[in-house]
């Protein structure tokens, strides 16, 4: 079987095809396409403009280079949220006509599933993971118990990319600003206290984010600051993290989202897992973002497991949540 | 000390069975971790270590049940303190029949509002960190726990046993709301603004 899955639920715009093979995901292509505002920050509808722009050609480019004609395509997959609505509905509009044209069936899926899925369809060994799925707007951990995708920690106030971001945009880095944050660390080595906020295996940024802000206005070093920032929020981040995996008795962990590209992030949770007797896997950096290769392939599992979806059901859904995914492909 | 049998080995600490003078004591000893730095580890360990027995030691003062806490190392980050021996609530909680959780659980939230009358936070209320002895509830774990009046310092910490009880005994998630009864009950200010608390830290966390 082979999909096409496109996803929009922020500032990306993606479009991959898939195929099941082996019970595995093959990813034929995966194009990306990301919208950059002026500020930084991220302006719904100006998104999904841009979305729209680049649709189509997308699409069209990524048969091409999949060297699949549109008519073997077996299934039309979309984000249907959490996310922007402008965004999703974009993308959903996209998938709708598609499905139409093609004549084939459609099916709208959860975002922070596809995540984890994409990391067990691509990685070996990789089968029950707890997944910290770190990007801009989402901060969570999420392990399948009792028969769903649960979240067990997530942010209270922002994402640790926002975090990332706005701390760049104070200091006048360019968006995004995690990867300068990243290099400046690399010369950084003193520390300076931040707050180190976990309430349970929730976590909250906004007051280190503040006292971050107050060191570069005292004149602190930049490089020791986001060495601080870095060594702090991704001990929390791998903290919670192994509290879940002990919580939920696994021994597995999974990145996922724009800031498991951040090599300390990787690091941390590396050396926690194998303190802990436990493997860790992270997908490869287009897999890892905002992707559509990974709405495709939960799109395949969903329709084989026997959900399928009427164009007349295939409504997005802002808040859609982890844990109201009936999970219908795991045993 | 005597020799030291291994009870519980968590995420954050290990708790070993002992003696001390002539009581059956666990002591938590919590583990370093080498993935965050030095000056991170051991600001951590030591902080925690003095803020449970604290709040420990504070809570009992106040008519809560946790164990007697009979020494502590906050070099090493070792508590010593009683060993209760009962059961986990995690254990049992799915097996009682509906009267019972129905009960247990408003004694839960009665429990809550003690340490909340006094400004006691726990920080990760779960059912792990509570002990059934006799037909008491024991909290333990308060190592995440600070002194703290505001509203929303208590929502969070109530909102993060409503999640517990959601991803560890999802089929009986409802009965989250006689927690909420029985804290309401025995809290002494205003308990329906904690409760709106709990209602938007769900709005504008996952359910974002
Ligand atoms: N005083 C005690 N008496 C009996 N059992 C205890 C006691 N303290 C801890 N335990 C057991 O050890 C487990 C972990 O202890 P806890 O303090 O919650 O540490 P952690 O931070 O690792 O969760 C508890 O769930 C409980 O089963
Ligand atoms: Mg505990």
């Amino acid at each position: 079987m082979i999909c096409l899955g496109i996803e929009g639920t922020a500032h990306s715009i993606g479009v991959g095809i898939v195929k099941e093979f082996k019970k595995k995901c093959k990813v034929l292509t995966n194009l990306i396409k990301i919208y950059r505002s002026e500020q930084g920050g991220i302006h719904p509808r100006e998104a999904a403009n841009h979305h729209a722009i680049y649709l189509a050609d997308l699409i069209k480019e990524s048969l091409k280079k999949a060297k699949v004609e549109a008519r073997d395509i077996d299934l039309v997959s979309f984000s249907r949220g959490p996310g922007l609505g402008p965004c999703l509905r974009t993308a959903a509009t996209a998938a709708r006509a598609l499905s139409l044209t093609l004549n084939k069936p459609i099916i709208g899926v959860n975002h922070c599933v596809a995540h984890l899925e994409i990391g067990r369809g691509t990685l070996d060994g990789c089968n029950d993971p707890v997944l910290l799925y770190t990007s801009g707007a989402n901060t969570q951990v999420i392990a399948f118990a009792e028969g769903r995708y649960r979240v067990f920690g997530e942010t209270l106030d922002i994402g640790i990319g926002n975090c990332l971001d706005k701390f760049g945009r104070t200091v006048g880095l360019d968006f995004p600003a995690g990867p300068k944050i990243e290099q400046l660390a690399l010369n950084g080595g003193n520390y300076y206290n931040l707050p180190y906020t976990i309430k349970g295996m929730d976590i909250a940024f906004s007051g280190l984010l503040t006292a971050a802000e107050q060191y570069y206005k005292k004149h602190k070093n930049l490089e020791d600051i986001c060495y601080s920032i870095q060594e702090t929020t991704f001990a929390a981040l791998t903290e919670v993290t192994e509290r879940a995996m002990a919580h939920t008795e696994k021994n597995e962990v999974l990145l996922g989202g724009g800031v498991a590209a951040n090599k300390r992030l990787r690091n941390m949770v590396a050396t926690m897992a194998s303190e802990r007797g436990a493997s860790f896997y992270v997908p490869s950096k287009d897999l890892c973002i905002d992707n559509g290769a990974m709405i495709a392939w939960l799109g395949i599992l969903m329709y084989n497991s026997g959900v399928h979806m009427e164009i007349k059901d295939s409504i997005i859904d802002q808040r859609f949540r982890t844990d109201m995914v009936d999970v219908t492909w795991r045993e | 000390m005597n020799k030291k049998d291994l009870l519980y080995q968590g995420a954050e600490a290990k708790i070993c069975v002992s003696k001390y003078m002539d009581f059956d004591v666990v002591e938590k000893r919590r583990i370093p971790k080498s993935y965050r730095i030095k000056h991170i580890d051991n600001r951590l360990i030591s902080y925690r270590t003095k803020e449970e027995a604290k709040l420990m030691i504070e809570a009992r003062n106040k008519g809560v049940s946790v164990p007697i806490i009979y020494d502590i190392d906050l070099k090493n980050g070792i508590i010593t303190m009683e060993y209760l021996k009962g059961s986990r609530i995690k254990d049992i909680f799915n097996n009682l029949n509906e009267t019972e959780k129905k009960n247990l659980c408003l004694k839960i939230g009665r429990n809550i509002a003690r340490f909340h009358n006094n400004d006691i936070i726990h920080g990760d209320i779960t059912t792990s960190n509570m002990i059934l002895v006799d037909d008491r509830v024991h909290f333990i774990d308060f190592g995440l726990g600070e002194k703290n009046g505001e509203v929303e310092t208590k929502g969070v910490d109530l909102h993060v046993l409503m999640e517990a009880i959601e991803s560890t005994h999802s089929k009986y998630s409802e009965y989250f709301k006689y927690v909420l009864e029985g804290y309401k009950k025995e809290l002494k200010g205003d308990a329906n603004q904690v409760i709106k608390k709990i209602e938007e830290i769900v709005k504008r966390g996952r359910y974002r």
